[in-house]
């Protein structure tokens, strides 16, 4: 956000603050911890408010659920920031001197009047109203979303959506109100810090950034592209035109991970090379040319990751690799040597210190803070800095060092996979509190919870399909057909199936699903297909 | 919350007993059929877990209707007050009046306690495992159990009949007859005065449902006058009377009172202690069914008196007719302006809400009675922090006795002797059995003679339960608040003539304290236990003494409310006179 | 009203910043004050009264864990009054409940001279015996205190999902789920922050209790490695416990602030994935 790619808050401040808007997130299954330091939000007063199709079990303890229709997040936004506008709530010094492009977002956002978005969302307005009053009102307020909003065709536009309505208010930038996007990944905050995004280098710099990327170049002995490269969606696309031949892949199971599976398989399959690094024989490895068995990064190696609050932590190992697994930097040190560079047999710390002495943000943290402290949030510019508890602080300085924020105005684009009469139901996908991912991990204990994929539908949709629990069930998309017993879930409306991701042996959701991806994230849209649903006979 | 419902659902009965307390439900997610906007918004949060405080009402409900409480209304119960089952069933598995096992629609609840066993209950026991079998069986009408004091002891021997569908809960003067057909009750209360009448004035001479008759004999004159002269002055009067309070701790009112006023929160609240559970005492249940205008006015007042715009009664759940005295004296009081918005115009806005305990003398305790009325298990808290800072949903408040509250009353309408009368509850062996009021100073010698004791009994147990055995000497000393009066407790006087098995009242004293111990802290859970089954090796023949004192002290020193605190009390004292085992 | 509290210690003059518990001022004195129903991360129940001391000037003992620290409050940790109140204590205690997997608890009998065998055999509050009804973690009422931890774990100190209470009352309390339905029948979501935080080993994970049944449970043997949780991008500190070679058990520290002790499901049981590894299943 605004440069750094991170949630600006503190698991703390959540416990603190005075709203919290939780935004396509189901966090009470699918980040529990994180969940209880909102719990103790909500006991300490805070007022809940959660937007999302499903009246989840974390919606279950907001003081208002807004049901909105998958893919309509940017028309409820844009509605909530008209109507503070309208209201008169904006925090006209704050827009005044932290942010630009007020008055083009104003003008955007003019059309979404609370009854036009009250068509686009299904959510009545007076609910929409009072999320906009209740949001620029409130003195703090964190606005937290995850996957619900970033599984869309136009994910980046929805972050921005929301990013707008804590310009508008103020809510950034200040202990209790921020932007709290939460990683579903344990890691993924730590790839970005690392560089594994294709326009970055390590510490959130610019690739297109001379200065540095010549500063890698010298640290590094090599030329490094001033051009971005490809995102996964992008490489997906590179390997289907022929112009990606050969795929190095490390702990990813794109087989069974990418939406539309099917084409996933084929693209794969297609390689000239395809490796893969895991600690399993995955879906994906059994595609490879060649697979390295990896150790597992939680317990056999050693190194850091990155939480969603920004809170860089050590791992450890805590037993070794089995077999002739190897952690992953002896992988890539071995792999360097055949390729003809020796780069020695850097310890995990030796690797963390070359990376803080060009990462400007994580330059602070030793080995040695890190283990002391439990952990340290960036930026953190040297060993006497204690870390960020919140970022953009800067703004509310007067005038703001740094660049302004600046609105993105942004439309509503609904999901790109039409309801039709053959495909009249929206399905939604998400993640059970027992599971993970493709479940390579996580199903392998025993959980008194695992229900194995099921369809879940409403009582009133099951009723009128002539479906009772436990009754088997063929989904079918656009693109796929698969089979799962139906559940019942009173928490769905009549039009919404849901549908977990965890189970691919037995049910491959994402046969079902549709790769139709953001152009700005390479994210695609898991969260929005348009299925038929018959009684398998 | 993230409520997960019981597989069983709700008969349409038991959705109606639970909507006679909350309404209907307006919701498809609160249980009620899912409309279309359902699906695309739902209110819930604070706003429904506030609502926590109606369980127990809602559970009373079931218990009334249906005779029990299922899984499947449990799991109705969940959806409308968004409570977790398991804290639904924990609460429900508290108390003694409600059943979480399928029921027959009558329950007997026959008082064995101390006084009714010496009054023929253990003939009747017998004879009701004959005809309806074990103590908890069903003849498929009935049930029975046994039950601590109903406070009917000028009624011995007693029972409390829940009769679950007609909602009637009645109590009898059990026998055999009223036992088998329908009971009614005709109990005739008993009362005499030593001096002036204070606090029994009323008694037998104004109607107890007759408002005017209330106000004719005195009545709300002391709520004029409070409204007058403005909290401070009523406060100070309050102080200067020296009224202590009348439950049995003996806290000094004004001083409770200017407590509560003195805090700058923004809400305080009054209760009044209605849960008169001692053994051997009734003074609070007579003052509710003979004057129960005089509780309202004196809660109005205490109100008033604190800054507190809401007062709540707890009154005993096996006291129906005090209950619906209080009800009745509630809406007539409301109906004439002296309780609302703008008490008798005066701009004092005061409203009373009544809830019902469920069985558990615990809830007497105060912080047990918050947790109770807020719907959680009767456990006490820690103290400090105390009412007047953190009480009843945490808000400063002020908790008065029944008797303390009339006594008020009287003091601010400046009757003569207000502050120096004292209800006793004489009881036993004695002709007529009954409420005594008398001015301090009055001896025990001297209440159980107005109460026609023929026999110089064998042993008085002075305060209730949690009181203690008198010795001889102890009958001639005049009772007050300071020694050598020994601590009036609840005013209980329960006398136990020549040929009572003095064995059988001591241990059923603690397996009374074994049977009513919250189970919360070590001392009194484990303490109340052990020391009962000390007591039977004791009165078998066994050395226990010393082991019977050291459990003694560990309750008194370390347990964390006055239940556990004075468990011990009767049964060291009765060992200390020879009233039991060791001594013969 | 000061931020600091001077508060006199078995005659030692020990200063707290205001708020501070009885506890607190004692720890920082370095005296001892045994514990069992408090834990750092939880509401103090008052329910064990072993942190039981005298306070001048008040009529009952007061519990150290709860009971805030006053300015010029005289405490005495080691009376005849306390030493009684926690020797009996601890006796009824080991007399009505097996404390053989609480041996913090045995230390204390044995230091306080604590002699269940005085109350004969049977009688105490009614208990059950072990419950195996999943794969995840068991029940053994039979060493269960009612300290209250996992209802306040499960409730509001952390979980919030309120999937056990305490039913009953007096003797017969004991922790339950509504009508003592099984955990896998219940609200359990088998994070295993009631096995956490219990005293008494009657919360175990399955793995523990199936290692103890057959002897080869050694926790002298065994490391415990801090590490962070790979599911999710919360950051959930674990400490991984191996012995011979491989995971047997994973807890979370108490004294991080991103779990204080708490997990998911997840996070607690799911890592047989390592081990399946060395097993070559």
């Amino acid at each position: 956000m605004f440069g750094a790619g991170g949630g600006t808050s503190s698991y703390e401040e959540i416990e603190h603050t005075d709203l919290i808007v939780l935004w396509g997130s189901n966090a009470r299954a699918a980040h529990p911890i994180f969940f209880h330091h909102l719990l103790k939000g909500i006991d300490n007063g805070a007022r809940m408010i959660a937007i999302d199709p499903r009246r989840t079990e974390s919606a279950a303890w907001a003081d208002l659920w807004l049901g909105l229709d998958v893919g309509t997040d940017i028309a409820l936004a844009n509605a909530v920031g008209r109507e503070i506008i309208a209201a008169g709530l904006t925090n006209d010094d704050f827009i005044a001197r932290a942010t630009t492009g007020f008055d083009a977002y104003a003008e955007a956002v003019e059309p979404y009047t609370l009854e036009h978005a009250a068509e686009l969302t299904g959510v009545p307005a007076e609910a929409i109203r009072e999320l906009a009053h209740a949001y620029a009102k409130a003195p703090t307020a964190q606005l937290c979303w995850t996957l619900g909003i970033t599984e869309h065709h136009n994910a980046s536009d929805n972050v921005f959506a929301l990013i707008d309505l804590a310009l508008l208010t103020g809510h950034v930038g200040r202990y209790g109100s921020g932007l709290v996007p939460i990683r579903g990944q344990n890691n993924v905050q730590g790839g970005g810090d690392m560089g594994a995004l294709p326009n970055k280098l390590p510490g959130f710099q610019d690739v297109a950034d001379d200065d540095a990327r010549r500063r890698f170049e010298e640290a590094w002995g090599c030329t490094v592209p001033a051009e971005p490269g490809w995102h996964l969606s992008q490489m997906f696309e590179a390997m289907e035109r022929g112009d990606l031949r050969a795929l190095y892949v490390i702990g990813e199971n794109p087989a069974q991970s990418e939406a539309d599976g099917t084409r996933a398989r084929r693209a794969l399959e297609g390689l000239d090379h395809l490796v893969v690094q895991d600690i399993f024989l995955t879906a994906t490895a059994e595609l490879a040319d060649v697979v390295l068995p990896a150790g597992a990064a939680w317990a056999e190696s050693e190194g850091t990751v990155t939480s969603s609050e920004r809170r860089v932590q050590r791992v450890r190992r805590a037993v070794p690799p089995p077999g002739n697994a190897r952690d992953d930097t002896d992988i890539i040190v071995d792999l360097a040597r055949r390729l003809g560079h020796d780069w020695g047999h850097p310890s995990a710390e030796e690797v963390w210190d070359e990376l803080r002495s060009l990462s400007p943000i994580h330059a602070g943290m030793s080995y040695r803070r890190l283990e002391e402290l439990g952990g340290l949030r960036w930026p953190c510019r040297d060993e006497d800095d204690p870390g960020a508890l919140f970022l953009h602080g800067r703004l509310w300085e007067d005038p703001p060092r740094g660049p302004k924020a600046p609105f993105t105005p942004v439309e509503h684009d609904p999901p790109k996979d039409e309801l039709t009469d053959d495909f009249p139901i929206r399905l939604t996908t998400g993640r059970h509190l027992d599971s993970y991912n493709t479940g390579v991990q996580s199903g392998r204990y025993r959980s008194p919870r695992r229900t194995g994929g099921t369809i879940d539908l409403s009582p009133e949709d099951a009723a009128s399909l002539g479906l009772a629990a436990g009754d088997r069930a063929r989904i079918t998309s656009r693109r796929g057909s698969v089979v799962a017993p139906v559940r019942i879930d009173r928490s769905l409306r009549p039009g919404l199936a849901f549908m977990a991701f965890h189970y691919p042996e037995d049910v491959d959701t994402n046969r079902l699903t549709l790769d139709e991806w953001d152009p700005k994230s390479g994210t695609a849209e898991f969260k929005a297909t348009a299925v038929r649903i018959e009684k398998e006979a | 919350m993230d409520i997960r419902l019981p597989a069983a659902v709700a008969t349409d009965d038991e959705r109606r007993a639970v909507d006679r307390i909350l309404g209907p439900p307006t919701t498809g997610w609160e249980g009620g059929e899912r409309r279309r906007v359902d699906g695309h918004v739902a209110t819930g949060g604070h706003a429904a877990r506030a609502r926590r405080h109606l369980l127990l009402p809602v559970l009373h409900a079931l218990q009334d209707d249906i005779g029990w409480i299922s899984d499947g209304a449990v799991g109705y119960v969940c959806e409308r007050l968004v409570v977790p089952a398991a804290e639904v069933y924990g609460v429900a598995t508290f108390y003694g009046l409600l059943s979480v096992a399928e029921a027959p629609p009558v329950a007997i609840h026959l008082c064995d306690d101390i006084v009714c066993r010496t009054a023929g209950a253990k003939e009747l026991f017998t004879a009701l495992a004959d005809t309806v079998g074990p103590e908890g069986s069903s003849d498929g009408s009935r049930t029975w159990h046994r039950s601590n004091c109903l406070g009917q002891c000028d009624a011995a021997p007693a029972a409390f009949v829940q009769a679950a569908g007609e909602g009637r809960r009645t109590v009898i003067r059990a026998d055999l007859d009223r036992l088998a057909a329908a009971p009614t009750d005709d109990r005739e209360p008993a009362y005499a005065v030593i001096g002036d009448p204070v606090l029994t004035a009323r008694f037998g001479a104004a109607d107890p449902g007759d408002l005017d008759a209330y106000r004719a004999s005195g009545g709300y004159v002391a709520l004029r006058r409070a409204l007058e002269i403005g909290p401070d002055a009523v406060v100070a009067i309050v102080e200067a009377s020296g009224l202590r309070g009348r439950g049995g701790a003996a806290f000094p009112t004004g001083r409770k009172w200017r407590a509560v006023a003195d805090t700058e929160a923004a809400e305080r609240l009054v209760v009044c202690n209605a849960d008169e559970s001692e053994p051997g005492t009734f003074k609070d249940r007579m003052l509710m069914e003979r004057d129960p205008f005089a509780v309202v006015e004196g809660l109005t007042i205490a109100g008033h008196a604190t800054g507190a715009t809401k007062g709540f009664i707890y009154v005993r759940g096996e006291y129906p007719d005090a209950e619906n005295r209080l009800v009745a004296a509630i809406e007539e009081a409301e109906a004439a302006g002296l309780l609302g918005d703008d008490v008798l115009g005066s701009g004092f806005p005061f409203h009373i809400e009544l809830r019902r305990g469920a069985g558990a003398y615990i809830c007497g305790e105060e912080t047990a009675l918050f947790e109770s009325i807020e719907g959680f298990r009767g456990e006490p808290r820690a103290k400090p922090p105390y009412p007047t800072t953190d009480g009843l949903f945490g808000r400063p408040t002020a908790v008065n006795n029944v008797e303390t509250l009339a006594a008020a009353v009287a003091i601010v309408a400046e009757v003569p002797g207000a502050a120096n009368t004292k209800l006793f509850c004489v009881s036993g062996h004695v002709e007529a059995p009954g409420v005594v009021e008398a001015p301090f100073g009055v001896t025990v010698r001297e209440l159980l003679t107005v109460a026609g004791s023929a026999r110089p009994p064998q042993a008085v147990l002075f305060g209730g339960a949690a009181g203690r055995f008198l010795a001889p000497a102890e009958l001639d000393v005049p009772l007050g608040y300071e020694p050598p009066s020994p601590p009036l407790g609840s005013g209980a006087v329960v006398a136990f003539g020549p040929g009572v098995d003095m064995d059988d009242v001591v241990q059923r004293i603690a397996e009374f304290f074994r049977d009513e111990s919250c189970g919360q802290c070590v001392p009194c859970r484990e303490g109340t236990v052990r020391q009962d089954e000390a007591l039977r090796r004791l009165v078998a023949g066994s050395d226990e003494r010393g082991l019977i004192d050291e459990i003694a002290r560990v309750m008194r020193d370390a347990s964390i409310c006055g239940l556990g605190q004075t468990a011990a009390e009767a049964v060291t004292s009765a060992i200390a006179l020879g009233l039991v085992g060791g001594a013969r | 009203m000061t931020d600091r509290h001077t508060v006199q210690i078995d005659g030692v003059a020990v200063v707290v910043e205001a708020g501070a518990t009885i506890l607190d001022a004692c720890r920082a004195g370095g005296v001892d004050v045994p514990t069992l129903c408090y834990l750092e991360t939880l509401t103090p129940a008052n329910a064990c009264r072993l942190c039981s001391v005298e306070v001048e000037g008040s009529r009952t003992l007061v519990p150290a864990c709860s009971r805030i620290a006053e300015d010029g409050m005289v405490v005495h940790t080691g009376s005849d009054r306390v030493r009684h109140a926690r020797r009996m204590i601890l006796e009824f205690l080991g007399a009505a409940v097996d404390l053989t997997t609480a041996p913090e608890l045995l230390e204390a009998m044995a230091a306080y001279g604590a002699d269940p065998s005085r109350y004969g055999a049977g009688g105490g509050s009614p208990r059950s015996s072990a419950v195996v009804d999943n794969d995840l973690y068991v029940r053994d009422l039979d060493k269960c205190v009612l300290c209250y931890r996992c209802v306040e774990a499960c409730g509001d100190d952390a979980q919030h999902t309120y999937a056990i209470t305490i039913a009953d009352r007096g003797a017969g309390a004991r922790v339950a789920t509504e009508f003592d339905v099984a955990l896998p029948d219940s609200a359990c979501v088998f994070c295993g922050n009631c096995v956490a935080v219990c005293p008494t080993g009657a919360l175990m994970v399955r793995t523990e209790f199936d290692m103890r049944a057959a002897g080869t449970w050694h926790e002298d043997v065994q490391t415990v490695t801090r590490t962070v949780c790979g599911y999710c991008g919360v950051g959930c500190n674990l400490d991984v416990h191996v012995q011979d070679g491989a995971i047997v058990k994973v807890t979370s520290p108490f004294d991080h602030d991103v779990t204080s002790g708490n997990l998911c499901i997840k996070g607690r049981f799911g890592w047989t994935h390592v081990r399946a590894g060395v097993d070559g299943s």
